[in-house]
């Protein structure tokens, strides 16, 4: 990263038409390849255009990452307005098109995409170096015009001024002329002490349009003589259309088309209610023969059955079987957690028009290069003639980064199937969106831990038992010897200084359900087993769980920090007030670490005699390196809490009979209300590192903060989510 | 052909009578501001206004839409109660991906007309049948007793 080259875009006339300024990185192709050495070819650089000053005093900062609600729009532009000195007022943000040579994710190497909590961690040096030489261009112009030394030039609040001579311009009056400057070589970036917006609250970008209404979705798209599908999907996993009647499809009012598509039959009609009414009005004959037809008990069966031999090494320091067998004390657990949708409040939808020599596509788009390459492929085009627009997308917690891009090949194969003959908006019903599969995998852990006679933890064995993520993916190359890093993230990098460790994976490959990365990926439930798993420990070492953890805590001091930061605002060495006649109240605690943030948690909760149970008061303490918007930090952490809490509360599971997904919509797929929203309190560490993610790392520790304090305030260790009330009766 | 009156205009939409206001006002006349969560009544992203009632319009048949006044996202900040609405939902950035917030809006505004001083519990009360994937209920919370303030 050190190697950034800025230039000047504007001089190659990159953007016809924009009068001014139009800043790009050149990155050397071998860093913007993620050193693929073919990439370096004969041009050598490729740009990267990130910034645009215009005549009319705007600056519009271009967003190569998906704005989903996690405020990457608003945090990116601030990196580049904190450099330049801008006016936030005169800061516009636009999506980036498609294009993996210029928008490609530096900690993803050659791919484009938003995701794995990156945005603002990979684009921190490279924003900020955009800002940087932007001003210094438009100083360089101004001395020019001035005739005064450059270095007696100041720039606030998007004037740039030389106090001497009391001269001042905006930066729309010089970006005709910086148009014309050449970047300097070098260029040098603020020291974090003089920060004006970085670090501090600066309202959302989109706040307006999202209060107005005036936001635009992909469901939101109108083109003309565009035709909306609903699609009849099949019952149970790979099944396959067998045959199908449309006649009284056909004859629904508005229905223009039907045609059947590889992943089921699609009705294309004028609007989107007669699209459903046609869908509804299909007869359809399924090829089952294929399917998978598995109950979610039978698969539970089948992981504990699998969970009694060892699997592949994940990772082993020391020698665990052996410290298990000297241990004066040993205990064995294990935990469950279920497949989980996403159900973003938006379902997935996509918009493609296919014209004779390219495509276009509107779309919450989360993973350019995968769908690009898809699309492509699909249509027999080049990449570049596939171009997507990426809008606000309304949720997506992984479900729109898809490795199979489904629900975009899926609007891709109607528009084809109808020879691009209209645009086409493929809407999915909640219906077909939470029955769509590609969900968090369910898990089955098994967990063993040897205590010295001191009770000190000597030895710790932790099995799992899931389907991977990125096998059968076009990441799969990153599954090395059995593998997956996503199903055992946050078990095989256990903080805790426990001399003897083994973690083991069973990967099941027989079972036919799609799974996903779903926000927070393997650390959904690699957190929740593990800080169970200590909290029991310590109760059975007779030690407080926030003492006992810090005191194998030394060698990471980022753990310990926010673990001691969100204890003390807990008050957790002052007793919890009790509740009413009939209540039982608990404090629990988790601390976790994912995407290089770190997390603590300490969860209040109230149970009734009858097993119901609230969680009254949550107290976060968050390190995510600079905090470049702690208000929008603050509210990544608020929404984590409330995120991960469905999957605690009753009804926060997807289970499958005969191979059916038993849920279908918001009745019986229960999340998080506004009622069931405990108190929620959010600490941040201050901190120079470098900024890490925020979009996931709040999620984790909740099911264990809460988890342990129920255990607390029952007695009961309730091991698998999400928790029945039944099992907490007094 | 039917009429109906949104947003104080009288718009004519040749539409079935059995199609729920929400597409009616998507597909038809492009109102595109209101949302599709669940279309049974379960999430309120699709909350509009008739004669100042909150009502699911994705449950809502346009027939029993004619006569009334209907009032959508686009429409409503015209009123002194949804302005203090937006205003505190945009002092407090309680947005993140947004697509819930019309629905979220429709019912606090709803709300504050009839309770300018809510509690916690009338808040959980009127905005429960309001999903929020993204979870920014706590500041849906505080905006709402935020606007009250500004109301008072
Ligand atoms: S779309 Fe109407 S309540 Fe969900
Ligand atoms: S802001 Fe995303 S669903 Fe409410």
């Amino acid at each position: 990263m050190t190697t950034t080259r800025i230039e000047n875009e504007s001089r190659r006339r990159f953007l016809q038409g924009a009068a001014g300024l139009t800043l790009a990185i050149y990155l050397p192709a071998a860093t913007a390849a993620g050193g693929s050495k073919k990439a370096a070819g004969a041009a050598g650089f490729e740009p990267n255009a990130f910034l645009r000053i215009t005549e009319d005093n705007s600056v519009t900062v271009i967003s190569k990452h998906l704005e989903m609600g996690q405020g990457t729009y608003t945090g990116l532009a601030t990196i580049v307005a904190e450099e330049l000195d801008a006016d936030w007022s005169q800061v516009r943000i636009e999506g980036a098109p498609a294009d993996a040579k210029r928008y490609n994710n530096l900690l993803w190497g050659p791919a484009q995409g938003t995701g794995g909590s990156t945005a603002i961690a990979n684009s921190w040096e490279q924003l900020r170096k955009a800002g940087a030489s932007a001003r210094a261009m438009l100083v360089a112009t101004a001395a020019r015009q001035w005739k005064v030394p450059p270095a007696e030039i100041v720039v606030a609040g998007g004037v740039v001024m030389h106090k001497a001579s009391g001269r001042k311009a905006s930066f729309g009056q010089l970006a005709r002329a910086a148009a014309d400057e050449i970047p300097p070589a070098d260029v040098k970036l603020k020291d974090p002490k003089d920060f004006k917006l970085i670090g501090k609250r600066v309202p959302r970008k989109d706040g307006a349009d999202k209060t107005t209404g005036k936001a635009v979705f992909t469901q939101d798209i109108h083109l003309p003589g565009m035709l909306t599908a609903v699609v009849a999907h099949p019952p149970r996993f790979g099944a396959k259309v067998k045959s199908y009647d449309a006649s009284k499809a056909r004859a629904v009012k508005g229905v223009v088309d039907v045609v059947q598509i590889p992943s089921g039959v699609a009705v294309l009609a004028k609007d989107t209610w007669s699209a459903r009414k046609g869908r509804d009005a299909l007869t359809v004959e399924w090829d089952e023969s294929a399917a998978f037809k598995l109950g979610s008990e039978q698969i539970l069966a089948q992981y504990r059955e699998l969970a009694k031999s060892p699997g592949a090494v994940a990772s082993q320091t020391g020698d665990a079987d052996k410290a298990l067998a000297g241990a004066a004390r040993t205990l064995e657990a294990s935990y469950d957690v279920p497949y989980l949708a996403h159900a973003a409040m938006e379902p997935m939808n996509c918009v493609v028009q296919l014209g004779k020599d390219g495509c276009e596509v509107w779309n919450g788009e989360q993973m350019q290069t995968v769908d690009q390459m898809a699309l492509a492929k699909l249509f027999g085009l080049p990449p570049e003639k596939v171009r997507i627009h990426m809008l606000y997308a309304g949720g997506s917690f992984g479900r729109r980064a898809n490795k199979d891009s489904d629900y975009i090949l899926e609007a891709a194969h109607i528009a084809k199937a109808i020879d691009g003959r209209a645009p086409v908006k493929l809407v999915w019903l909640r219906e077909d969106d939470m029955r769509a599969g590609y969900y968090r995998p369910m898990f089955h852990h098994r967990l063993w831990a040897g205590l010295d006679d001191q009770g000190r933890l000597v030895g710790w064995r932790h099995r799992l038992v899931g389907q991977s993520i990125l096998a059968g993916s076009p990441f799969a190359a990153l599954v090395k010897d059995g593998i997956d890093g996503a199903s055992v993230e946050g078990a095989t990098n256990l903080p805790y200084a426990i001399p003897n460790r083994l973690v083991e994976l069973h990967t099941p490959t027989n079972i036919g359900v799609p799974v996903l990365w779903w926000r927070s990926v393997g650390s959904t439930h690699t957190a929740f087993s593990t800080e169970c798993f200590i909290d029991e420990l310590a109760q059975a070492a007779g030690k407080d769980p926030v003492a006992w953890r810090l005191s194998m805590l030394e060698q990471h001091p980022r753990h310990a920090a926010v673990l001691k930061l969100a204890a003390d605002r807990a008050g957790w060495d002052t007793p919890l007030p009790s509740g009413k006649a009939g209540e039982r109240r608990g404090r629990g605690v988790a601390v976790h670490e994912s995407f290089s943030t770190y997390v603590a948690q300490v969860a209040e909760v109230t149970v009734k005699d009858d097993g119901s149970y609230r969680v009254d008061r949550v107290v976060c303490a968050v390190d995510c390196g600079i905090a470049v918007n702690p208000d929008i930090v603050r509210a990544q952490v608020e929404g984590a809490v409330g995120f991960a809490l469905s999957t605690v509360l009753n009804g926060g599971a997807i289970t499958l009979t005969d191979g059916r997904v038993d849920q279908s919509n918001f009745h019986d797929y229960l999340t998080v209300r506004i009622g069931d929203m405990p108190r929620v309190e959010v600490h941040i560490v201050p901190s120079a590192a470098n900024p890490t993610g925020i979009g996931e790392p709040g999620v984790p520790p909740l099911a264990p903060a809460v988890a342990n304090a129920l255990a607390a305030a029952t007695g009961k260790r309730v091991r698998k989510l999400p928790i029945s009330a039944d099992l907490l009766r007094a | 052909m039917i009429t109906l009156n949104i947003n104080g205009k009288n718009i004519r939409a040749d539409v079935e009578p059995d199609t729920p206001l929400l597409w009616v006002l998507r597909d038809t006349l492009q109102l595109s501001g209101t949302k599709y969560g669940c279309g049974m009544a379960l999430c309120g992203a699709c909350t509009v206004h008739l004669n100042g009632e909150p009502v699911r319009s994705c449950s809502t048949p346009v027939s029993a839409a004619v006569g009334k006044k209907i009032v959508t996202i686009e429409g409503v900040g015209r009123d002194r109660v949804a302005k203090a609405v937006q205003d505190a939902w945009q002092r407090l950035d309680v947005v993140q991906c947004g697509y819930c917030q019309s629905g979220q809006i429709m019912s606090a505004v709803a709300l504050l007309e009839k309770n300018r001083k809510p509690t916690d519990a009338d808040i959980d009360g009127a905005m429960g049948g309001n999903l929020c994937r993204c979870a920014t209920y706590v500041r849906i919370r505080a905006a709402i007793h935020e606007a009250a303030k500004s109301l008072a």
